[in-house]
């Protein structure tokens, strides 16, 4: 059974790999499209990928752990990302941050316990005129308080 | 023709909640049975007033704003199909003394056009450069540029018409343009408005740069951060290639040139430009030594020229209007307009082009109207992550390249993050550290080890261990990371640390308020 599900993830990182393969530099929109696919980088992707690119295996890890957007393990069903740089620290996002984590109960980093969301801290979304900001699932939120954290919290809930 | 209405699309108005008012309106358009249009226009930047909604009249647009999705019935009951009035009724935008105060060169159509619409486009002036350029030899566009004074505006200053030069005297089969759209700082957004807002000037700024260089493959790389400008650029890019402004033949010259929109993946670093080649190349975010300059052997080797959003989206105006045109706005050696971004705290937060001159104090204080709390200024940071902290002290300091530098600052790429006095100035300095270690490339020491260092020690400093001594590490370790950082991550962060530590030194002396407090 798990050989069954290896291979069919093989067969899906292979298509997106055959889709993308003839674009200049071609492994960071491949694995963007990994991770559109399955939310996150599977472990047996990166050989697949590797193979296909003639990289060694350790310099597509290289490239996964370099940056802050792949993941390397599924986050919650909600992924929400609390802007902590400067223009939304002078509007509170401190406070913000303390609020939301302790409604969610989980710290930056964390998926909650029972799948819900994942917390993650970003720095900067450029709706700096209108902080302090998040992201929920891709949405864009300004000026948040304790209203919106609340409406926030509610909708990650359900 | 059936009324215009304008909502805008701009993510700043989209998290203030423009798409349940463009769905209040639209709802409310077919309960009363009008035809109208609905435009999801850019941003003007007013973000205090967003969403601003505009109807075009007779005598002109007329704005509305900020409007709640329960602010809608009432202002259609006011009749605001024909301009009627209304509490939120700010009447002609533009006369909007925000607004009218600017001088709109780069963001000219933002806000005020349908950022897909290739017609809309060139019926406020759009393609103009393009259609000079394509007439013109290579050699000239370079001079025109050269001659504008152009400067980069991601923040390093570097005369933009120089870059090019080299690019266009270096042969090869294959060169690039490579648009840096990784805008990380925060308290800047003038990419994300431009790119969300006026796609097309980027577009027609990069194909200009390809004929003046002989590059025929633009990227544009834009952070994960920014989807709404992604989906944009993409949906521009493919209007231009439909339109034959993008492609084989570039309006129909004998002009080759496409782009291709590229999504980074969340490392900030990568707004550095060799680490950004190196990125869309494929590879881990870590900065290239120079020399060899990406001029001569940038991207995959070739020569790239490699620009910000705006200083690409600043050409096809002065390719329109000439060099001396754009030369003539400014002050010393910085030449033409800066799109000012006033941020954080602010009361009138936004966008604010204007030419290079205003002092900082009055963009702080007459046009961001002060803090949004009320409460006193204690600091602004100009720069972004890596500016220095301003003191009201400095206030009178020119917007200009030279007197920031002059001042141990710097413009960057034009953000202003205004704080009141309840910032604790150790803490900002100490965020500065902790931010260059979570987004050090790790290639150079001073960088990868020197920040973690610098947070332990200003720990120490808070903490009220040997303050003095420590304050003298954290200074001696900011000018080992000032000098011996390979780029401006490194480089910089001390800029942030040693102004908050020089212009606020009561907020570095916690033992003294510890004493005090028992």
């Amino acid at each position: 059974m798990m050989q069954s599900q290896g291979t069919e993830t093989e067969a899906q990182v292979a298509a997106i790999i055959e889709e993308l393969k003839g674009l200049e530099g071609p492994l960071l929109p491949i694995l963007h499209g990994v991770q559109e696919e399955f939310g996150y980088v599977p472990t047996e992707a990166l050989p697949v990928i590797a193979e296909a690119l003639n990289l060694s295996k350790a310099e597509v890890h290289g490239v996964v752990t370099f940056y802050h957007d792949y993941r390397i393990q599924p986050a919650g069903r909600h992924v929400l990302k609390l802007c902590q740089a400067e223009a939304c620290q002078s509007m509170g996002s401190d406070a913000i941050a303390a609020q939301v984590k302790a409604a969610l109960a989980v710290d930056f980093h964390q998926t909650a316990a029972d799948g819900s969301v994942t917390l993650e801290p970003v720095y900067c979304l450029g709706l700096c005129a209108c902080a302090p900001a998040a992201m929920l699932d891709g949405e864009v939120i300004g000026r948040l308080d304790a209203d919106t954290v609340a409406e926030i919290t509610a909708e990650v809930r359900t | 023709m059936s009324p215009v209405i304008y909502i805008p699309g701009d993510s700043g108005a989209l998290a203030l909640g423009a798409e349940k008012v463009a769905k209040a309106i639209a709802a409310e358009l077919g309960a009363r049975g009008i035809e109208a249009t609905i435009v999801r226009n850019g941003s003007r930047g007013l973000y205090w007033l967003e969403p601003m909604v505009e109807v075009a009249t007779d005598a002109g647009r007329v704005a509305y704003g900020p409007v709640k999705p329960s602010d809608v019935t009432s202002l259609f009951d006011a009749g605001l199909i024909s301009g009627g009035q209304h509490r939120l009724s700010l009447g002609n935008p533009e006369q909007i003394p925000f607004l009218a105060k600017q001088t709109r060169l780069t963001f000219a159509r933002c806000g005020i056009t349908d950022p897909l619409s290739l017609d809309d486009y060139e019926a406020h002036g759009g393609l103009a450069g393009l259609r000079k350029a394509v007439a013109m030899a290579p050699a000239d566009i370079v001079q025109t540029v050269t001659d504008s004074g152009l400067r980069g505006r991601g923040g390093a200053g570097f005369p933009t018409g120089i870059k090019w030069k080299t690019v266009h005297d270096t042969v090869a089969e294959r060169k690039y343009i490579v648009c840096n759209a990784d805008e990380g700082d925060s308290a800047t957004f003038a990419d994300r408005m431009i790119m969300e807002g006026d796609p097309f000037v980027l577009i027609e700024g990069m194909a200009i740069a390809g004929i003046a260089t002989g590059a025929t493959k633009g990227f544009v790389y834009i952070r994960s951060e920014y989807p709404h400008a992604i989906r944009a650029m993409e949906a521009a890019v493919r209007v231009a290639r439909r339109a034959g402004v993008l492609g084989p033949a570039v309006l129909g010259s004998p002009n080759a040139f496409d782009i291709e929109i590229r999504a980074g993946a969340g490392a900030y670093v990568c707004g550095e430009e060799t680490s950004l080649l190196n990125s869309l190349e494929g590879k881990r975010g870590v900065v290239r030594a120079k020399p060899p300059l990406p001029a001569i052997q940038g991207l995959f080797g070739k020569p790239t020229v490699i620009n910000n959003v705006i200083s690409l989206a600043s050409v096809p105006i002065i390719l329109d209007k000439g060099g001396e045109f754009y030369r003539d706005f400014g002050m010393g050696r910085s030449r033409g307009t800066i799109p000012i971004q006033i941020a954080g705290n602010v009361k009138h937060g936004g966008l604010f082009e204007a030419g290079f001159g205003l002092s900082l104090g009055e963009i702080v204080d007459e046009i961001g109207g002060g803090t949004a709390t009320g409460r006193p200024v204690k600091a602004v940071q100009v720069g972004g992550p890596l500016g220095a902290y301003f003191p009201r002290d400095l206030f009178d300091t020119p917007f200009d390249y030279e007197a920031f530098a002059a001042k141990d600052g710097l413009i960057g790429h034009a953000g202003i993050t205004v704080f009141d006095d309840t910032a604790d100035m150790l803490k900002q300095a100490r965020f500065a550290m902790e931010f260059c270690a979570i987004e050090s490339c790790g290639k150079c020491t001073p960088c990868r080890i020197g920040s973690t260092r610098g947070v332990e020690t200003l720990d120490k400093i808070a903490a009220g261990i040997e303050p003095e001594k420590n304050r003298a590490l954290v200074t001696d370790l900011c000018n080992t990371m000032k000098f011996g950082s390979l780029c401006a991550l490194g480089g910089f962060t001390p800029y942030p640390v040693m102004s908050a530590i020089n212009h606020f030194p009561d907020d570095f002396a916690p033992q003294a308020k510890l004493e005090a407090a028992e």
